[in-house]
């Protein structure tokens, strides 16, 4: 039971290495498509060899045999005998994501995908098969036929009296070597072992001794010691093997199961066997004599390299089989490095202490002690803030989890589209909630996905155009206040501010006479439905459109911008909270509840002015801001609270932005801004449009959380509400 | 006292599994995920026997055995190196740096046990 789970736990924690061995060996071969340097070659070697190694180990035989090709492939590259060619790192790449969904099948239970395995196995045979491998084999041939010097010849046919006891023997007859049937083995079948080891196999710690209590295992042994060579005690070197030995073994032992008692002492000893077979059979003792090179025991994934010849469509198949791999950021648990762990313990070190000391008021109180207690206070505020942020920390992932799976997705798109594009990474040791990171993911791809195929241009057009062949896209990460930017940066086309306006006016998002600004026209790019991809390839144009990527990156609480230069290209700029967990907030006022107003989504706070409130169609209220208009979205009607306000009453306006217009929320009153920590809904009620979450303030009352672009929506559904884009035209 | 085996190897399962089987047959187990750091163990402790992988980043197993050789506390120490490498090359290489002997991976717990108790 107890072992069960603990191979379970060493399972998992082979599978989660494997696959990060994966991304080390997927990110060094794109990077071999720049330069092919040896001691990236080595690493990406070592991730397969630990791969197979620990796969053939814990019993995943289909996952050690398929990577021993990969393997082989790889050590004659890191050999230099075999080209680092693109085909060659084609294939590897193929042979990663099948070995990845090897990977995922095996730990899931599910069976593989054989036909893809075979196939991609049949061509890494093939690959080996080809020119640069004969020569290998070759020479490995060659290599096998020249007699290690090592071996020795035949034994000697000198006739000698077979010892009937186990004794020291003399010399002489020791040396001798037997060709008539030893006495010891008359009358049945066995093996004469002579045996000159190296004088320094004691040092390494080979005892004979051990070796004999081996063989004497196989069968009933005789050993006679040859004491020639030992020199007068003087000369004596006490960690030299200055003895030979001559043995006898009866029974009918395997020569493979003799020679691997000798395994260890066999490469620079002199080893010779000479089997007797059952005298009843009436043969000639056959020799066998070797050195151990001649004795190896084959690997049995050896033999899985020529294996399977697979049906020839299911190579192509295979490799249009795109790289389906779960985001490496999606699994249940968590690495975190022990500093994290150690700061924490520390942390709560340091909490028992002021615990201890506080506990200590509570058993005796005296006014005199009160600075006592209030610096004791102090400190538990602190410790507890450095608590808090130490054990969000844990959650905090390196961005490189979601940047990782670009360089290959920028390879395959480039290839696929016929562009040249050079990706640029940028901050991926930036940290985020481990949530975040997750979320962000498929936006991120869309996003890049976007600027491969809209962005960037074909080579001959940048050409035209004056710009380098080769476009630039970067992906940067970076920590601004208690936020992350993410930029998705290219260099190509920019957008089409025609085409857009064409495109929206279609489409019946804008009025045809709206005068629209630069900006305006960017963000109907986010609106739902909208894309101008004349051609819907598989690239983009997959149903997903960019109102979804804003959508999730709001949903994170996050927002997203974007700038273009027609010709010049365009930034997408992505800003996210760190944590989901706990929020930036605003307290607010309304009636007799307080709400909380997540701090990004607020623009500024102002004092409602009753001249500058004007009412349309008698319903929406808007409130001119500057040369702007905005909304007024009253919480009480929305809440139905009791409290009524009329617009230029005292009230505060609390400017929103939220899908890129913006919402003055009246409040009564400001409160404290302050970290809260997001309890949701969902989980513990039930979901409230309008609402992101709950929290508990300090004083223990509960405060409901405003999801700005929800409320929005809520407030755009609700009678009173116009169609969002009246606010910006 | 239980005798103290240093398992080096970079990948944490094969650690994991070695250290697992070593400690159910009651020895004593100290990891390292590669040459560097169990050398720089060894320096300040003496172990009575040394297992390593071969391939590992930093520093390979041959080399570890060639460096632990050197060091006085290690000169007789049994050293095995686990090598998925049948080949005859790498078990000469590894008796050259000094190694005891080699176990060739793939083994199973069994196998294991019966080769460290050759030598210890």
């Amino acid at each position: 039971m107890a072992l069960d789970l603990e191979m379970e736990e060493i399972f998992k924690v082979f599978f989660e290495e494997s696959t990060e061995g994966l991304d080390v060996m997927e990110s060094g071969l794109l990077n071999l498509d720049v330069a092919a340097d040896r001691e990236t070659i080595n690493t990406i070697f070592r991730a397969a060899h630990s791969i197979k190694g620990g796969a053939a180990t814990f019993g995943f035989m289909e996952v050690s045999g398929f990577t021993h090709g990969v393997e082989t492939l790889l050590d004659e590259m890191r050999q230099g005998t075999r080209g680092v060619t693109q085909d060659a790192i084609q294939l590897l790449l193929q042979s990663v994501d099948c070995l990845r969904a090897m990977l995922v099948a095996t730990q899931a239970g599910t069976p593989v995908d054989a036909p893809r395995i075979a196939a991609i196995s049949d061509e890494l045979a093939q690959l080996l098969a080809s020119p640069a491998q004969q020569s290998v084999a070759a020479s490995a041939a060659v290599a096998a036929a020249v007699p290690s010097p090592l071996a020795v010849p035949a034994l000697a046919t000198e006739a000698s009296p077979a010892p009937a006891t186990v004794t020291i023997a003399t010399s002489a007859a020791a040396s001798a070597e037997p060709t008539e049937r030893p006495d010891f083995l008359a009358s049945t079948a066995g093996w004469c072992i002579r045996f000159i080891p190296h004088p320094g196999i004691l040092r390494l710690r080979n005892e004979p001794t051990r070796m004999f209590g081996e063989l004497a295992r196989l069968g009933e042994l005789q050993v006679v010691a040859d004491t020639a060579t030992l020199p007068p005690l003087a000369e004596l070197d006490p960690e030299e093997c200055h003895l030979s030995w001559t043995l006898w073994l009866r029974g009918g032992a395997s020569k493979q199961s003799i020679e691997e008692v000798f395994d260890w002492v066999s490469a620079d000893s002199r080893i010779d066997y000479r089997h007797y077979p059952d005298p009843r059979a009436e043969v000639q003792p056959s020799v066998v004599a070797d050195a151990m090179s001649a004795a190896p025991a084959a690997m049995p994934s050896e033999a899985t390299v020529a294996a399977p010849a697979a049906p020839v469509e299911a190579a192509t198949t295979a490799a249009s089989t795109a790289v389906a791999r779960p985001a490496s950021g999606e699994q249940g648990s968590i690495r975190v490095s022990i500093d994290k762990v150690d700061n924490l313990i520390n942390l709560i070190g340091e909490l028992v202490i002021t615990q201890s000391m506080l506990s200590r008021f509570g058993d005796d109180f005296e006014l005199d002690q009160l600075e006592r207690l209030r610096e004791g206070l102090v400190q538990l505020t602190r410790n507890t803030r450095e608590l808090q942020e130490s054990v969000m920390q844990i959650r905090m992932l390196p961005i490189s989890f979601a940047f990782n799976r670009f360089p290959r997705l920028v390879h395959d798109l480039s290839r696929k589209l016929g562009k040249k594009v050079e990706l640029r990474l940028s901050g991926e040791g930036t940290e985020l909630d481990k949530t975040v990171l997750e979320k962000i993911s498929d936006p991120l791809v869309h996003l890049v996905r976007n600027a491969l195929d809209h962005g960037l241009e074909q080579p001959e057009v940048r050409l035209a155009a004056g710009k380098p062949e080769t476009g630039v896209l970067e992906l940067g990460a970076f920590h601004e206040g208690g936020n992350i930017l993410i930029e998705v940066k290219d260099d190509g086309g920019g957008l089409n501010r025609q085409r857009i306006l064409k495109r929206a006016r279609e489409r019946g998002l804008v009025p045809a006479d709206a005068e629209l600004s630069d900006e305006q026209v960017h963000q109907l790019i986010f609106a739902p439905g909208f894309s101008t991809a004349e051609v819907v390839s598989d690239v983009s144009g997959r149903g997903v459109g960019m109102d979804v990527v804003r959508r999730n990156i709001q949903d994170l609480g996050g927002q997203v911008q974007i700038h273009s230069q027609e010709g010049r290209g365009s930034t997408i700029r992505i800003r996210l909270p760190l944590t989901l967990a706990i929020l930036d907030g605003q307290l607010v006022r309304v009636a007799e509840e307080t709400y909380v107003v997540s701090l990004v989504a607020i623009v500024e706070t102002i004092q409602v002015k009753r001249d500058r409130v004007s009412t349309v169609a008698g319903r929406t209220e808007l409130f001119r801001l500057r040369d702007q208009y905005i909304p007024i979205i009253r919480l009480h009607d929305l809440f139905g609270l009791a409290c009524q306000r009329r617009a230029g009453d005292e009230g505060l306006l609390v400017v929103v932005e939220a899908d890129g217009h913006r919402y003055g929320v009246l409040v009564d009153d400001l409160g404290a801004q302050q970290q809260v920590v997001i309890k949701s809904l969902d989980t513990n009620f039930r979901p409230v449009p309008g609402l992101a979450g709950a929290t508990i303030l300090g004083d223990g009352t509960v405060a409901l959380i405003i999801d700005v672009p929800g409320l929005v929506q809520l407030f755009n559904d609700s009678a009173a509400g116009t169609p969002a884009l009246a606010a910006v035209a | 006292m239980a005798s103290v085996i240093l398992a080096v190897d970079d990948s944490a399962s094969m650690r994991q599994m070695v250290s697992f089987t070593l400690k159910g047959a009651g020895y004593d187990v100290v990891q390292a995920a590669d040459g560097v750091e169990a050398l720089d163990y060894a320096r300040g402790h003496a172990v009575d026997l040394v297992l390593t992988d071969v391939n590992m980043p930093r520093m390979d197993g041959i080399t570890l055995v060639r460096e632990l050789r050197g060091l006085a506390g290690y000169r007789l120490t049994p050293m095995l190196v686990l090598t998925t490498e049948s080949g005859q090359e790498r078990k000469l290489q590894g008796k050259q740096a000094g190694a005891t002997g080699w176990i060739v991976k793939p083994f199973n717990p069994e196998q294991l046990l019966a080769t460290i108790a050759r030598v210890l």
